[in-house]
């Protein structure tokens, strides 16, 4: 069973019913026992990155989830919540992040001429780092995925396994071990969407 | 490279797709979901509903409809049409919408554009504009057209973008229905102001006319139409072979 962490951030409905489509049983849950007993579980998340970080904090998901990683439990952060994934972020302030993946949450602003539209909106094709990860098992290098951010994934070379060129290569996936993370939405990325998620239901 | 993005729009009324929806092949042209799956099959890269319901009864179906295209159908999905407030916002998002598009509502209300940013996001809220010249400018009007509100539309495109509008649609009542190609030269003012995405509306016939368009505004980010793909005039599949071959990048 897969658990998407329902933490009062975003609305899940596309998310929960793109598991339903590949077959995956799931469930939107906060309950920390619901999370724990889950296969697999995917953190969402749109919108700021301090208010989604105050909210995992304080209701002491993020520790659970910092558990749940270091037992090995497959998890999943998408868009945010590959972001959140991170260190810290600079987005608004410095904020704190769950440290799974060592990096930092940067503005495409700084990187970026005033040509560059911002957010980094639409259909973006992917370039793979050398070692081809398990979660791209289905797809192809060059297959369009769907982005919404305005913020991105900076100083983490070392989980970096995919990025999509906006006039410099923006991280739109890492993973480090068994916790991975995508800046693109799967659940808004057609066919090839669905083949990552089945691809991480298998990891 | 970001691509060009290829959007049909679909009315729908009492939960049925209308205004003239003609496939060889599709047996219930009237249904939103078999068609919005059609679409996605088909390679269009973002879907619009618009809901030109008017009754309580018929904006319920609308939400069900949503739903219910929501959960099959995983490429984004805009809602427009009867967006008033911010619970029509909350309203079309808990269904499974991505970003809604407002018009009227916004005119009456500009405010409407900055609570919906605060709230969901800018990239959730679209600003769709109808604008037409009047006396050497380009004014916006209301009511799906029929009413001249005197505003300045590049004026009202950069107050909306400064409230938090995320995406703009223009589209031109000049060339809607003409068929004789997008209006280049409105679009290019807007683009000449634009911070966000633009979204080009009104006036797609054939093919050539979305090169053009992508050719010549290089700023313009989508392509909207649709009739001409209802009519099956347009395949969005040929559509974006030949964009892909003048150079132009598509999602194949």
């Amino acid at each position: 069973m897969v658990a998407i962490v329902d933490y009062g951030v975003g609305n899940l409905f596309s998310l929960k019913s793109s598991f339903s489509y590949i077959g995956e049983e799931v469930v939107v849950t906060s309950d920390p026992e619901t999370i724990r007993n889950a296969d697999r579980v995917i953190l969402p998340g749109v919108g700021a990155f301090g208010d989604a970080a105050d909210k995992l904090f304080g209701s002491g998901l993020a520790q659970l989830l910092i558990d749940l990683a270091n037992e090995g439990k497959p998890i999943l952060g998408i868009c945010l919540g590959m972001q959140l994934l991170f260190e810290k972020s600079y987005e608004y302030g410095e904020h704190k992040g769950l440290g799974l993946i060592k990096g930092s949450i940067k503005p495409i602003a700084d990187k970026v001429s005033s040509d560059y539209k911002i957010p980094h909106i639409g259909w973006n094709a992917l370039k793979f780092t050398e070692k081809k990860s398990p979660l791209f098992k289905y797809i192809n290098e060059g297959d369009c995925v769907y982005f919404v951010h305005s913020f991105y994934g900076a100083d983490c070379e070392a989980s970096l396994i995919a990025t999509a060129e906006y006039g410099f290569d923006v991280t739109a996936a890492v993973s480090s071990g068994n916790v991975y993370g995508t800046q693109f939405h799967p659940e808004k990325s057609g066919e090839v969407g669905m083949k990552i998620l089945k691809a991480f239901c298998e990891i | 490279m970001i691509t060009k993005r290829i959007i049909p729009c679909l009315d729908v009324k009492d939960g049925r797709v209308v205004k003239g929806v003609n496939f060889l092949g599709l047996a219930d042209v009237s249904s939103p979901t078999k068609l919005a799956k059609f679409y996605s099959d088909n390679g269009a890269d973002e879907l619009v509903f618009y809901d030109i319901t008017a009754s309580a009864e018929g904006r319920a179906l609308f939400t069900d409809i949503l739903c219910e295209v929501a959960s099959t159908i995983f490429i984004p999905l805009t809602v427009g049409g009867g967006i008033n407030s911010v619970d029509d916002f909350d309203r079309v998002l808990k269904c499974g919408a991505d970003k809604v598009s407002v018009n009227s509502g916004a005119i009456r209300n500009p405010d409407l554009i900055n609570a919906a940013a605060q709230k969901y996001g800018d990239q959730c809220v679209v600003l769709s504009v109808d604008a037409k010249r009047v006396d050497g400018t380009y004014h916006v009007f209301a009511k799906g057209g029929r009413e001249d509100t005197g505003m300045d539309a590049i004026e009202w495109i950069k107050r909306g973008q400064s409230m938090g509008a995320g995406e703009i649609v223009l589209n031109s009542i000049d060339t809607d229905g003409v068929k004789n190609g997008f209006d280049l030269e409105m679009l290019g003012a807007v683009c000449e102001i634009a911070t966000v995405p633009v979204i080009a509306s009104g006036g797609a016939g054939n093919i050539d006319h979305f090169t053009e368009l992508f050719n010549t505004l290089p700023k313009v980010d989508a392509g909207l139409a649709a009739s001409i793909f209802h009519f099956g005039e347009v395949d969005i599949h040929d559509l974006k072979k030949d964009l892909d071959s003048s150079g132009i990048i598509v999602r194949l």
